[in-house]
């Protein structure tokens, strides 16, 4: 997908075989066997979505492109460099759901512009006539504007803030109709599986987590960026092969799944990058965001900044949403200026267990993993690791 | 029957978890914790609709 990190203008991607015609019959078994996840956040296999939404009549397809996660800037990059990889994706997504409207669902100016580009390329070649019908929808920023009911509920021309559930986008979403929210990078990789098939796909990455994936590093290696890796590698490997090594030091602590899944210590630099070895540690893969941090940062400043951001980000629907992630990052800003009293951590670690799944959207769950974490692994590191 | 939330709605009231203590808890913030995933124990249907009823937010419904 990265090719090189070149942009893919309509000819190359021509060549590489985007948009040639392709049976879709079978599409939806097709990603089942290749056991696409998605790229958004929830690593949801892809095929129970898309076959959910083809039982409805008349539908409505989103390639949700709004990159709310900060530390994620791997679908910028994406719509930057390879946009037909993703109007590809979305056009057999249309094609396979019978979709009534195609719409492209974006904040990033740079983003937007390079999809007004290939959309205006496309056109005019006349290979896709569904181009004509692809919307391009642009939203202010926010964290929770990517959030699928958000998304909908813009799309409908309301504000874009989460939505209570039920009703699930997939039972009612743009217009009232069935909706599949997909995030751009998903659409590309269901693109490409389409036309390569799932053994080849299955080639790369493990199990239960196959293929490859695009992911943002950050922190302290020497060339932080947007890479492609199988899922299955080692961030340590990620890092010295890829990243050009650490640029300061040993590692100490490293931010997971964008900033959802917390805080995780040092030696999580060795697992394997799947959704089950990052659950299996409270964390989450999310949308393939890491921050590396190493002895030179002052990681809990770090975490105190994030926790602040939270506070700050919330959409202020949810009431415990307000008022937990206030206290979170008053409790994590107390323990950054060196006053945490037991009582503190007692309180970010109850947090960190009664505030998952109390908000309408997943936001509140990123304040809660912050919380337990930071007590774990950076305010009560285990003995031998002091 | 289980009873829905909406989060968006609620601004705290609390009497939900007066009306019907099996179903919603008060957290320390005064917001409702939904209990047992919202499943209304056998026998407490009255307290429930009550909740329903006499939320001044119309944040809580009967799933359908």
């Amino acid at each position: 997908m990265v090719d090189g990190g070149r942009r893919l203008d309509l000819s190359a991607e021509q060549a590489r075989g985007t948009y040639k015609p392709v049976d879709t019959s079978t599409l939806i078994d097709v990603l089942a066997a290749a056991g696409l996840r998605g790229r958004g956040g929830a690593g949801f296999p892809a095929h129970i979505k898309w076959r959910t939404v083809s039982e409805a009549e008349q539908c409505v397809v989103v390639a949700n492109g709004e990159e709310g996660e900060p530390a994620s800037f791997k679908d910028r990059w994406l719509l930057t460099h390879r946009p037909h990889a993703v109007i590809d994706g979305l056009l057999l997504a249309a094609q396979v759901l019978k979709a009534r409207r195609l719409i492209l669902y974006v904040s990033d100016d740079d983003a937007h512009r390079c999809l007004e580009r290939a959309l205006q390329d496309l056109r005019a070649s006349g290979i896709a006539p569904r181009a004509q019908d692809i919307e391009l929808f642009k939203v202010a920023p926010t964290y929770v504007a990517g959030e699928e009911s958000a998304a909908c509920r813009a799309i409908n021309g309301g504000p874009a803030l989460p939505l209570a559930k039920p009703p699930r986008v997939f039972e009612s979403g743009v217009d009232g109709l069935p909706t599949l929210v997909s995030n751009v990078e998903t659409l590309a990789h269901a693109a490409w599986i389409a036309r390569n098939g799932a053994s080849a796909y299955r080639l790369y990455g493990a199990d239960a987590s196959p293929g490859t994936t695009l992911i943002t590093l950050g922190g302290d290696c020497t060339r932080p960026g947007v890479y492609e890796v199988a899922y299955g590698v080692r961030l340590s490997d990620v890092c010295h092969r890829l990243a050009g090594g650490m640029a300061g030091g040993p590692v100490k602590a490293i931010l997971a799944g964008g900033w959802f899944g917390g805080v995780l210590p040092a030696s999580a630099i060795d697992l394997p990058l799947t959704f089950e070895a990052l659950r299996d540690l409270q964390s989450g893969f999310g949308c393939g965001a890491f921050t590396v941090l190493t002895e030179t940062s002052d990681a809990l400043a770090v975490v105190a900044d994030i926790a602040a951001w939270y506070a700050r980000e919330t959409a202020g629907q949810c009431g415990v949403c307000m008022k937990g992630t206030q206290a979170i990052s008053g409790a994590i800003a107390d323990a950054r200026a060196g006053r945490a009293s037991e009582t503190t951590l007692v309180n970010l670690r109850r947090w960190g267990a009664t505030l998952h799944g109390r908000g309408t959207c997943s936001f509140l769950d990123g304040a809660a993993a912050l919380a337990r974490s930071t007590v774990e692994n950076l305010l009560e590191p285990p003995v031998e690791a002091r | 029957m289980k009873v829905t939330f909406d989060g968006t709605k609620c601004t705290g009231y609390g009497l939900c978890a007066e009306l019907c203590p099996s179903v919603f808890k008060l957290d320390e913030f005064g917001f409702p914790e939904i209990l047992n995933g919202g499943e209304v124990p056998d026998g407490d249907e009255d307290k429930a609709k009550a909740a329903i009823i006499q939320c001044p937010e119309r944040a809580i419904g009967e799933a359908k």
